[in-house]
């Protein structure tokens, strides 16, 4: 602060003329920082998204880029979403292989749980994997594979591997385990495992349809 | 060098955010379900704090008090933005378990408190050393807090540290199988603060009852100033 201006205006503006370099020298940091680490965060996401792909589906079951072979689907009953949600389509020397659907459970104990649910082309459950929700830490957070096993009992499991009707928690009269003190997080899951086999039952040639077609070429 | 010491003893423990001034207690109970989760938001409001307080003593000459406070918030947020996006480059798990608390260190009022009440007032050096001293006070504490919280809640302690530290060695320490799950709700964290903040001050009262003489100066201990 050099010369004190005397005037009410003078003061104002000399304010704020300072505050006009704080912004700017602000957005300038910011802007800085995120061009620096952009590449990396998207390299990241992409990672992280990988390696959830890969925990439900194994890399050596497909030979396709899967990260890019998508197509959006569309059923609010069996997939629990109004907004259409991702199909990763695999292929093996273009023969259909797995998919994995993103379907949502609407109902978990404290709003939707998403799940990725890799399912191969016989209608068998390659992994499911939890990726987004809020359910209890403690309780309904065991769905997590860091915390639990729970959820890597899908593995293997069909529509037939049990029957439709035993595919509920033991308390609903099921086969699969809920935990001590939540029923209602593994009840969700459970569900939503279950309409996804019964959407890719429905819709399973749909899925493969186009991407069989491409013929070798297809990336 | 005295008062560097001071200011170590004033952050760490006398008038610790955490336990004595009782600042950003929204992260401090949100968060510390575990103590990696504890470590992971004292870590990065510690880095906060530390840039805030360095600018905003660099520039005490130059803002008039009018103006002060908005000068102290573009600063503020400007740096918890660039934390938050390190923390998605470089911890992007950690990143993903803390989620919304990053970037709510800019409501953390022990930041523009210090801002305000040390850092404006002080020479870089000093202020850099609060920055840091009351950043480790208040990750103490929200460790301290996590790793009780854990091992009462959950029976565990150290669970996730891989997401911090890398690799995929696992130093979970597992003491039983679930636990008492009060403490990990919302209310467990409030009875386990108050504990804490108890536990502060019966030391205080036993070290000045015990040392009358050698501890005259400061107020009774657990009262903010």
């Amino acid at each position: 602060m050099a010369a004190e201006p005397e005037s009410l205006v003078g003061r104002m503006g000399s304010a704020a003329g300072v505050l006009a370099v704080f912004a700017a020298v602000g957005v300038g940091l910011v802007a800085f920082t995120e061009d620096a680490t952009r590449d990396r965060i998207e390299a990241n996401e992409r990672a992280f998204l990988l390696r959830t792909l890969h925990d439900v589906l194994p890399p050596a079951r497909y030979d396709n880029d899967v990260f890019n072979d998508t197509i959006q689907v569309s059923d609010l009953e069996l997939l629990g979403s109004e907004d259409p949600v991702t199909v990763y389509r695999a292929f093996r020397g273009n023969r259909p292989a797995a998919v994995i659907l993103t379907p949502v459970a609407p109902n978990g104990y404290s709003g939707p749980i998403r799940l990725l649910v890799g399912i191969d082309v016989d209608g068998r459950i390659t992994g499911v994997r939890a990726t987004s929700h809020r359910e209890t830490p403690g309780l309904g957070d065991a769905i997590d594979s860091g915390r639990s096993d729970w959820i890597l009992g899908f593995e293997g499991r069909s529509l037939g591997n049990p029957d439709l009707g035993a595919w509920a928690v033991k308390r609903d009269g099921g086969a699969f385990d809920q935990f001590t003190g939540a029923t209602v997080t593994p009840r969700a899951v459970v569900k939503a495992v279950r309409n996804a086999l019964v959407y890719f039952a429905a819709h399973r040639d749909a899925l493969f349809a186009d991407g069989a077609a491409r013929g070798p070429d297809r990336q | 060098m005295n008062n560097l010491r001071q200011i170590a003893i004033e952050g760490l423990w006398k008038n610790n955010p955490g336990l004595v001034q009782l600042l950003g207690l929204c992260p401090l109970l949100a968060v510390t379900t575990s103590t990696i989760n504890g470590l992971g938001l004292g870590i990065a409001t510690t880095a906060v704090l530390t840039g805030s307080n360095l600018i905003v003593s660099l520039i005490r000459g130059v803002v008039r008090p009018e103006i002060r406070i908005p000068a102290y918030v573009m600063v503020i947020a400007a740096l918890v933005t660039a934390v938050e996006l390190a923390m998605n480059a470089w911890f992007h798990e950690l990143y993903r378990v803390l989620g919304i608390f990053i970037p709510l260190i800019v409501t953390n009022c022990m930041i523009i408190g210090r801002a305000e009440a040390f850092a404006s007032r002080n020479r870089p050096l000093l202020a850099v050393a609060d920055g840091v001293m009351m950043g480790a006070g208040f990750t103490a504490v929200l460790v301290i807090l996590g790793s009780v919280r854990e091992l009462v809640g959950q029976g565990t302690l150290l669970s996730g540290a891989q997401m911090m530290f890398g690799g995929s060695a696992d130093l979970t320490i597992r003491f039983s199988e679930g636990g008492f799950l009060l403490a990990l709700l919302p209310p467990g964290a409030f009875i386990c603060l108050g504990l804490m903040v108890a536990l502060k001050n019966v030391i205080d009262r036993r070290l000045s009852s015990r040392a009358p003489a050698s501890a005259p100066e400061g107020q009774p201990a657990g009262h903010p100033a």
